[in-house]
C-alpha cells in the first residue's frame, strides 16, 4: 500500500513538473475535457436533483414539526455545496471516468502501445497522463457547480411540492441566499478540484502499472475505482477540517 | 513458402539517413520473476548488418530485444551503441533507434496517418503539411496507399506490421529492431515484410536486428544468424554456415519433425 502511495505521489510530481508543457497538449486536454463532460453532465444533474430532493424529503418534515420549515433552503443549500455535490460527483467520476482512464491506459500498456511511445522518445506521462489530469481537475469542479445548482433545484421542487413541508419557492430561495455565500460554493469547487486530482492520478497510475492480459486490465480498473473512492472519503475528512479552519 | 529469392530488395527512394550503428552486447544477464531468462549473452552486430536472432518460444529473444532498445535494464552486463552504453541519456538523443513490435503496437485511438506521423508531431519536427507529405512517402515505401484515414482495427495483420515499419522509418533510424515480424502472417505477406527489411538495408544502410523463429525468413534476409536456447547463444554465424550446420540441437529447436 505504501509503495503504491509513493508511486502515486511520484506520478503526481511528474505531472506537476510537466505542467509547462500543457499548452502543447491543449488539443488532447480539450478532447478529454469534452469526453468527461459529455459522459457525466446529464447524469450529474439528474443525480444531484434527486439527492437535493431526498435531502429535503428527509429533513423537511422534521424541520416543519419544529416550526423551522423556512430553514430548509439553507440546509439543502449548504449540504449540497460543502459535501454532497463534491463527494457524489467525485464518486460518479471515479466510476465513469476513472475506470475508463485505467482501462484505456491499461490496455495500451498490455498491448505495448506505451512501449512503442517510449521507443519513439515520447514520454507517456506527458502524452497520456498530463492531458487527462488537467482535464479531470478542471472538469470535476465544473460538474460540482452544475450538481450544486441541480441539487438546490431538486430540494426546492420537493419543498414546494410536499404537503408535509409546503413552503414557496421564494421562502426556500430566500433562506438559501441568506445562509449560503460564495465561499460555500468555492468550498465545493476546491473539494472537486482536489478529488479530480486524486481520481486522475490514481486511475492513470493503475493503468500504467497494468500487467497481464484482459484480466490484468480488469484488476486495474477495479483497483482504480476502489482506491480512488477510499482516498476521496479519507481525504474528504481532512479537507473539510482544513476548509472549516479557513472559513 | 518463403525462399531467399523472394527477399530481393524493393526499389525505393534514395537514402538521406545517417549510417547504421554498431551494437555490442557483453555478458548480458537478466532474471524475471525468479527465472533466469538471459544467461550471459555476448555478441556484436556490425553497422548496416541484418542480424537475425532465432530460437524456440521462451528462449529469451524478445527480452533481449527489449534490452537492446532500452525498455529493460540488465541485471548484469552491458549494451553498447557505437561504443556508448545504451543506458546513458545521450544515446537516445544521439542515435535514432526504432522497434517494430510483434503486434505492431499501433495506437488504436489514432488513424494510420496519425500513427505514422506521431514522432514528428510530438517532437514538433515538421509542420502539419510536411508531416502529411512524409507520412504519405513512408506509407508508399511499404506499399500502402490510401489507408491513412483508417484505424488500426480496420487493417489486416500484415498491413498493421507494414504501418508499424512505416512509423519506424519516419524516425530515419540507424537501428531497427523487429520482434517476430512475420508471425501470424500468410506466406505472401511474410515475403513482402522480408523484402522490406532487406530493401531498408540497401536503401538507408540501417542496422537491423530481427527476432524470428521462421528459418525461411532468416535465411532469406540475414547477413548473420544467432540461435538462442534457454538464454544462451548456441550458434552464431553467417547464413551459409547456418544452412550447413549439422548440429542436431539446432535442427530440433528450429524445424518441426512433424510428418503427416
Amino acid at each position: 500500500m505504501f509503495r503504491s502511495l509513493g508511486e502515486i505521489l511520484i506520478l503526481f510530481q511528474q505531472v506537476v513538473r510537466a505542467l509547462p508543457l500543457a499548452v502543447r497538449h491543449s488539443g488532447k486536454i480539450l478532447t478529454q475535457f469534452y469526453e468527461i463532460g459529455n459522459a457525466s453532465l446529464l447524469m450529474a444533474c439528474v443525480l444531484s436533483m434527486f439527492i437535493g430532493g431526498v435531502l429535503a424529503l428527509q429533513t423537511g418534515p422534521v424541520l416543519a414539526n419544529q416550526g423551522l420549515s423556512g430553514s430548509i433552503g439553507g440546509l439543502v443549500g449548504l449540504s449540497m455545496c460543502k459535501e454532497l455535490a463534491p463527494v457524489m460527483m467525485a464518486m460518479l467520476t471515479a466510476g465513469r471516468i476513472g475506470s475508463a482512464m485505467a482501462a484505456e491506459i491499461g490496455s495500451m500498456k498490455v498491448y505495448q502501445e506505451i512501449d512503442a511511445l517510449i521507443t519513439m522518445n515520447i514520454n507517456p506521462v506527458h502524452y497520456l497522463v498530463l492531458p487527462r489530469m488537467i482535464a479531470i481537475t478542471l472538469a470535476l469542479p465544473m460538474l460540482v457547480v452544475f450538481a450544486i445548482l441541480a441539487g438546490w433545484f431538486g430540494g426546492a421542487l420537493v419543498s414546494v411540492g410536499s404537503s408535509e413541508i409546503g413552503i414557496s419557492f421564494a421562502v426556500y430561495f430566500n433562506n438559501l441566499r441568506e445562509l449560503v455565500d460564495s465561499g460555500d460554493v468555492l468550498n465545493g469547487i476546491i473539494k472537486g478540484a482536489v478529488f479530480g486530482i486524486i481520481i486522475g492520478t490514481v486511475s492513470c497510475h493503475q493503468g500504467l502499472k497494468t500487467t497481464g492480459g484482459p484480466r490484468g486490465i480488469g484488476h486495474a480498473v477495479t483497483r482504480a475505482v476502489v482506491n480512488s473512492l477510499a482516498l476521496i472519503l479519507i481525504l474528504d475528512y481532512f479537507l473539510t477540517r482544513i476548509l472549516l479552519f479557513w472559513d | 513458402m518463403n525462399t531467399a529469392a523472394q527477399f530481393t530488395p524493393l526499389s525505393g527512394d534514395t537514402n538521406t539517413s545517417l549510417p547504421g550503428v554498431r551494437i555490442q552486447v557483453e555478458n548480458l544477464k537478466k532474471s524475471l520473476g525468479g527465472m533466469e531468462i538471459l544467461r550471459g549473452l555476448s555478441f556484436e552486430v556490425e553497422a548496416g548488418e541484418i542480424f537475425v536472432i532465432m530460437g524456440p518460444s521462451g528462449s529469451g529473444k524478445s527480452v533481449l530485444l527489449r534490452h537492446l532498445i532500452g525498455l529493460e535494464s540488465p541485471d548484469h552486463g552491458r549494451i553498447l551503441v557505437n561504443g556508448h552504453s545504451i543506458e546513458s541519456p545521450e544515446v537516445r538523443s544521439q542515435y535514432r533507434m526504432a522497434m517494430v513490435f510483434q503486434s505492431g503496437a499501433l495506437l488504436n485511438s489514432l488513424t494510420v496517418q496519425e500513427n505514422v506521423g506521431i514522432y514528428l508531431k510530438e517532437h514538433r519536427l515538421q509542420t502539419p503539411n510536411e508531416i502529411q507529405k512524409t507520412v504519405d512517402e513512408k506509407l508508399k515505401l511499404v506499399g500502402l496507399t490510401d489507408i491513412g484515414h483508417r484505424y488500426p482495427s480496420e487493417l489486416s495483420g500484415g498491413m498493421r506490421k507494414r504501418v508499424a515499419i512505416a512509423r519506424s522509418l519516419v524516425i530515419e533510424p540507424q537501428l531497427i529492431l523487429y520482434d517476430e515480424p512475420t508471425s501470424e502472417l500468410d506466406p505472401q505477406s511474410s515475403g513482402t515484410i522480408g523484402k522490406e527489411i532487406l530493401s531498408l538495408k540497401h536503401r538507408i544502410e540501417v542496422t537491423s536486428i530481427v527476432v524470428s523463429h521462421d528459418p525461411e525468413l532468416a535465411i532469406g534476409i540475414a547477413d548473420r544468424i544467432a540461435v538462442i536456447n534457454e538464454g544462451q547463444i548456441i550458434f552464431i554465424g553467417t547464413t551459409s554456415e547456418f544452412k550447413q550446420t549439422k548440429d542436431p540441437m539446432i535442427h530440433r529447436l528450429l524445424y518441426s519433425d512433424f510428418k503427416p
